[in-house]
């Protein structure tokens, strides 16, 4: 069996995808995805030479179409139980770092 | 060491533990203490729980005694204790999807097929070890600890609901529940030797099922006789106003068939499902299954051919991390579970929580499904693979035109040794046979088919029509009334 390409990916790619997802990575993390990546990607290259000319795609593993609840008002869970496994809260909040620059 | 374990009722199956209780012949108490012994005994050699509930067990136990002695036990499973996959939600106990994610999470809810366990009146003894966010075929990727094989303790017991599977062959519980998004109930269930359903997808809400790959996953029980997967998916399956995929359709009774036997069946045996990489102990232990259905009547048709089926693992690796990218956006650090703080910005933060909060198969395939579907590679890859998965779909209903059941290997070799798959590709080499039934969304069994190398279980798996779980499990029922596997290891009748 033929060896994937190990340059397929660069550093600095994958470091801009792991900017997509928000995922911090380090500098062994980068290099050792760089060739993971080109690895599993390697193996499903053959998805590529199937003729699909004309299918349409499948979505799911059913064949669900939109299902429509009744506009009911239905109880919903307890504030305090849901703020209760929040990393950080003040009073009725969620607390986060400041979102907008304020410079 | 003294015991109070009653060995004769470790060995028991819900269907013979719910007679035992309506005939006063055993508590609910006595049957919830000997299990919950048998993992204290047990449990630091297999390692299958995350978390184990001995009290509220024990207190529902007394009020299960309480209605089986005033006659009103009416609910199917009343007493009967069991395991939960820790990727389901339980309220007010701790659910960590085997992640540091969710190291501290207490869910305020209850996953749908929890609360139908509960109104059916069986126990949880506690939630059980996984990969995490079921990615993975070993339970080696829990951020807690590995899982070890009750057959051979230097082994894996498959995954990612490898602790589900480990408590069954352990005796550590009747049954238990998992999910099976590529495999990970029916290969687990072949490492260990026991019996394990993926039901339609579709026929069991997911409703607090934390979400891994949402067109593919399925929650499905393990147990140790097809009689009592059976019962399970009575229990859990169903329409439910929480989760809009789930089909509206009224139940059938999964027990109909149960004795119909398999005269005149019609089984396919595609040769893409006995391919490259099946180790020639499964392969003969295989053998040996089919020549045993010949042998009691079924007709095993080995011509029907499903070129795309090999297709299956790539669009897998296509579809499944895509999915999960999109899925595991929603660990942020801000709402619940783990949340680093002390960073620069908001970003900053959310940047250091998801890099210490998932493990390193979590982030390859978050950072493997944000390749797929970004522009540029979503029509080649994306699109693609949910082309191929109709053409996969296509070639199932084919077959399934003129054969009742597909019948297979559930993974191509026994199960490995810890630490012996370290490329991650070759780890999801194990999933070959079981990723084309969640592709099309099709049920699929695995049952006990025998042994192979280093005397470890070796599963036969069989996969159904849409929606025909009951043709399946009679299907199974009758293999398994012919073979009568035994579905634990050694010493556990008998034994102190």
């Amino acid at each position: 069996m033929p060896d994937a390409d190990d340059t397929r990916f660069t550093n600095a790619q994958v470091r801009h995808l792991a900017s997509l997802v928000r995922i911090e990575l380090t500098d062994s993390e980068v290099e050792e995805f760089r060739s993971e990546l080109a690895s599993i990607l390697f193996h499903i290259d053959a998805l590529s030479e199937i003729d699909t000319t004309g299918v349409p795609p499948t979505n799911n593993g059913a064949d669900l179409l939109n299902v429509q609840d009744d506009d009911a008002s239905v109880p919903a869970m307890e504030r305090e139980q849901i703020l209760a496994n929040a990393p950080q809260r003040e009073d009725e909040y969620f607390r986060v770092h400041a979102v907008l620059d304020q410079s | 060491m003294t015991t109070s374990i009653d060995s004769d009722l470790l060995t028991i199956t819900l269907a013979e533990g719910r007679q035992r209780l309506l005939n006063g012949e055993v508590t609910s108490q006595q049957l919830t203490k000997t299990f919950l012994d048998r993992i204290a005994e047990t449990d630091d050699d297999i390692r299958a729980f995350v978390t184990v509930t001995a009290e509220s067990a024990l207190e529902q136990a007394a009020e299960a005694d309480t209605l089986l002695s005033s006659g009103d036990a009416t609910a199917p499973l009343t007493g009967l204790p069991i395991g939960l996959k820790d990727v389901l939600m339980t309220r007010g106990v701790r659910t960590t999807a085997g992640s540091r994610m969710l190291d501290s999470l207490v869910p305020p809810y209850d996953a749908t097929v929890v609360s139908r366990l509960r109104e059916a009146g069986a126990i949880s003894l506690g939630k059980l070890n996984m990969d995490e966010f079921a990615m993975g075929s070993s339970t080696e990727h829990s951020a807690w600890f590995p899982t070890a094989n009750p057959w051979d303790h230097e082994r894996v017991p498959g995954g990612s609901s490898g602790g589900s599977a480990a408590a069954v062959a352990a005796r550590q519980c009747i049954a238990t529940l998992g999910s099976d998004t590529g495999g990970s109930i029916r290969q687990p269930a072949s490492f260990c030797g026991v019996v394990g359903l993926k039901p339609t997808y579709g026929r069991v809400s997911r409703y607090g099922l934390i979400a891994f790959a949402s067109s593919l996953d399925q929650i499905g029980p393990f147990t140790s006789t097809v009689e009592d997967a059976t019962l399970l998916l009575q229990a859990i399956a169903g329409p439910d106003p929480l989760d809009s995929t789930c089909y509206d359709e009224p139940l059938p009774d999964f027990s109909e068939r149960l004795d119909r036997g398999i005269d005149g069946l019609r089984v396919a045996a595609p040769k893409e499902f006995f391919g490259d990489g099946m180790d020639e102990d499964v392969s003969a232990a295989v053998e040996k299954a089919l020549d045993l259905l010949a042998a009691n009547g079924a007709i095993i048709d080995r011509t029907p051919s499903m070129p795309s089926v090999p297709m299956a693992l790539p669009v897998y690796y296509i579809l499944a991390p895509s999915e999960c990218s999109a899925n595991l956006a929603r660990f942020d650090g801000v709402k619940y579970g783990y949340g680093a703080r002390g960073g620069e910005s908001m970003w900053a933060d959310m940047e250091a929580t998801r890099q210490h909060g998932f493990g390193r198969e979590v982030k390859r395939r978050i950072l493997l499904g944000a390749y797929a579907l970004s522009a540029g590679y979503y029509d080649a890859y994306y699109l693609q693979a949910q082309k191929v998965r109709t053409l996969i779909r296509r070639e199932f209903d084919r077959v399934f035109a003129k054969h009742d059941v597909i019948v297979a290997p559930t993974a191509p070799t026994v199960a490995f040794r810890q630490g012996e798959i370290t490329d991650p590709y070759q780890m999801y080499l194990n999933d070959i046979y079981t990723i084309p039934a969640n592709i099309a969304g099709l049920p699929a069994i695995s049952v006990p088919g025998g042994f192979g190398e280093g005397g470890m279980p070796v599963g036969l798996q069989f996969v159904g029509q849409r929606l025909n779980e009951t043709t399946l499990l009679g299907v199974a029922n009758a293999y398994e009334q012919l073979t009568q596997w035994p579905t634990f290891p050694p010493g556990i009748v008998g034994s102190t």
